[in-house]
């Protein structure tokens, strides 16, 4: 299958983790929140998006993604991301990341399978990163990384044929097979079903390049058109819109990326557990591989100065507890599994594990020093090391 | 036209795939048999006839010569020659031919992949069965691979290069004639009755004279890609099945004396939040067809009353 699915992937899914978490922090910048200490101001939320972003889009991590490979299994990209969104100042434990990580891969995948076009998948990477520019506009560095990320995405993808789109999307669609987690959002919306799967409509505009169907036309050996009838169509559909711009900049058209979260509550970052298909818990045979890679995109990461949080810990409330959440899923999906939620704890301290591992991996593919670990942790095994995030 | 009729569950869900779903008939046993592909396995139901019996098998692409590997498999399909029917199954790694049961596998080639991924895929797919005992598979540079099928032993591969698309077989292939694109992928072939008929990714079919290349209809027929198209022979219905969630069958009739064809609609089926990615009739006659569509775990299946 295709071997230039990962900085799609990450680039899409890193941009619904931004979405998710920008709108958590705001709805956490209130004094209405359950937080038991102090508040998120504006300025740190500021900084958590740039510490992600930055971390996202480092040059060498995006040139490690670049490279054709093959895609590799949820554990491990359940793992870079948590190390990416552990880039900044906020902890998360297991289980909020578990249900992040879901929320994440259920809005890629519902913009993939309703994705136009295989060729629009890249108008929904653009959507994605238009936003983060916005998060980051402040940080002209940050932005320029983006950027320049852009143009890389841009020249590796202007080539391909609507044939290798399309197997780089059911490639994804692979990847995403059997996930039927409802998102509150989509339960409300309608855009999903109770019973987690998505909901496909038989009418609006067809895809850029395609005709409406209904229409039978039929040719002499000349070329000439002699009859032409229609057919019942069972659906409603009408001419395509304008396509969308593929450049660094320019409206998209498509809705597919953007950002669900800005016009709802704050609960609709809520996720509930069906008795769905879980991954694959067996022994993956192809762990040292993956470790190996692990490795390098870990190393590719630079681990920055931070400066002593002076402000202590802050135990935060991530998604909200049982009762509220009750009283939603009662309506959407009636009589369906209680959703199961834990109470989640986000500590905004000092990470300073960077462990000597890592440095040395890191002083590979980056350019200014690493600030070396002093935490004595002891751990020699790359896959402990793994099980420590 | 077709009503629904009780679905065949199966062990894992199908995987979004062109043309994935493969159905054999065997009349002296009273069985059909049915695969579907799910990213490195294949489900394989037999169904008898009185709908009494159901068994399943699970063939895993697994190269014998590498122990690790979850080779992702591209397309599983039935190729009935004369002497014999066997089960073609390709992926990354190779082409599998397996008795038509599933039970033995009695060749294997393994496509040469460099040890890193190069800039494009390497795949092989497109599985056709031709003439008397020739199998064709295409492959993701372009080329055919040609395996010569005795009535019984081992097939032998005959390679050929060639990007093409259409080959009169007889002693030997002759290329007689090339389609052109139109800059739209084309997801699936069948060839009847000295007729190309072939769906698009922009949801049109289009009918081509085989010999001449003269197009002799257009359907815009589906919104979104279609996936899978399947031809009764003995009566000339066609089966249509694409991302849009319908499967829509037509008639196709020739008159030889104007040389025109004319295409007629018949049914439609709406196989509701599904993106269909198989659609095979079950029969000759086209009297009944079954249906798999993207993380599905069922065969739906349709039949005339």
């Amino acid at each position: 299958m295709s071997v230039r699915t990962l900085p799609l992937v990450f680039i899409n899914l890193g941009g619904e983790m931004l979405y998710i978490l920008d709108q958590r922090l705001r709805s956490l910048n209130t004094s209405e929140d359950n937080s038991e200490k102090g508040v998120w101001s504006d300025n740190d939320r500021s900084r958590v998006m740039n510490d992600i972003v930055g971390t996202l889009f480092n040059r060498a991590f995006m040139d490690e993604l670049l490279k054709p490979q093959h895609l590799y299994s949820h554990r491990t990209m359940k793992t870079v991301l948590t190390r990416i969104a552990h880039a900044s100042i906020m902890r998360l434990n297991a289980a909020s990341m578990d249900r992040l990580y879901e929320l994440m891969v259920m809005a890629f995948k519902y913009q993939v399978l309703l994705c136009p076009r295989p060729k629009d998948m890249l108008l929904i990477t653009y959507n994605h990163m238009d936003a983060i520019r916005e998060f980051v506009q402040d940080t002209p560095v940050i932005v320029n990384q983006v950027d320049e990320t852009h143009r890389k995405i841009i020249e590796v993808y202007s080539s391909f044929t609507e044939g290798e789109f399309q197997l780089l999307r059911q490639t994804l669609l692979i990847f995403f097979q059997d996930m039927h987690v409802r998102v509150s959002l989509f339960l409300k919306n309608k855009t999903q079903n109770p019973n987690g799967r998505f909901a496909l409509t038989t009418s609006g505009p067809v895809p850029h390049g395609s005709d409406v169907p209904g229409l039978i036309r039929l040719f002499d050996c000349k070329g000439r058109e002699v009859r032409r009838h229609g057919f019942p169509v069972a659906g409603s559909y009408s001419s395509s819109i304008r396509p969308g711009s593929f450049g660094l900049q320019g409206p998209r058209v498509i809705r597919l990326g953007l950002n669900m979260y800005t016009m709802s509550d704050t609960e609709e970052t809520h996720t509930s557990n069906t008795p769905s298909v879980k991954a694959d818990e067996s022994p993956n045979l192809l762990a040292k591989e993956e470790l190996n890679l692990l490795a390098r995109l870990m190393g590719s990461m630079r681990a920055e100065d931070r400066v002593e949080d002076e402000a202590g810990t802050f135990r935060v409330h991530l998604f909200y507890t049982d009762e509220e959440e009750d009283e939603e899923e009662a309506g959407a999906s009636g009589g369906a599994e209680k959703p199961s939620f834990d109470l989640i704890n986000i500590q905004a301290t000092q990470d300073e594990h960077v462990t000597s591992e890592l440095a040395l991996i890191a002083g590979q593919f980056t350019e200014a020093e690493e600030n070396s670990g002093n935490h004595s942790d002891n751990r020699e095994d790359l896959l402990a090391m793994m099980d420590d995030l | 036209m077709y009503h629904k009729e009780k679905s065949l569950q199966i062990k894992n869900s199908a995987s979004a795939l062109y043309n994935n779903l493969g159905v054999l008939r065997i009349a002296p046993k009273q069985l059909t048999y049915f695969t579907v592909v799910h990213a490195n396995v294949v489900n394989m139901v037999s169904a008898s006839w009185d709908g009494l019996n159901y068994s399943h098998r699970q063939l895993q692409s697994k190269e014998p010569n590498v122990a690790t590997s979850t080779s992702l498999i591209m397309q599983a399909a039935f190729c009935a020659l004369p002497s014999r029917d066997l089960l073609v199954v390709t992926s990354q790694k190779g082409i599998q031919i397996y008795e038509s049961d599933g039970s033995i596998m009695v060749y294997w080639h393994a496509l040469e992949t460099p040890e890193t991924p190069t800039e494009t895929a390497v795949f092989a797919r497109g599985i056709s069965a031709v003439w008397e005992n020739y199998i064709c598979v295409g492959v993701s540079s372009g080329a055919i691979l040609v395996f010569d099928i005795p009535s019984k032993g081992t097939p032998i591969l005959n390679n050929t290069n060639c990007n093409l698309c259409l080959w009169k077989s007889g002693e030997e292939f002759q290329v007689l004639n090339k389609i052109p694109g139109f800059d739209m992928s084309c997801s699936s072939v069948k060839l009847w009755k000295g007729t190309v008929v072939a769906g698009y990714g922009s949801g049109q079919i289009r009918l081509y004279e085989a010999v001449t290349g003269i197009l002799h209809a257009e359907v815009n027929a589906h919104a979104r890609w279609i996936y899978s198209l399947d031809i009764a022979p003995f009566s000339g219905l066609l089966l249509s099945a694409a991302e849009d969630s319908l499967v829509r069958v037509w008639h196709l009739s020739m008159t030889p004396e104007t040389n025109t064809v004319e295409v007629a609609h018949l049914h439609n089926e709406c196989v509701t939040d599904t993106q269909i990615c198989g659609a095979k009739f079950c029969d000759g006659d086209g009297y009944a067809f079954a249906v798999t569509g993207y993380d599905l775990s069922e065969i739906i299946r349709y039949v005339q009353p």
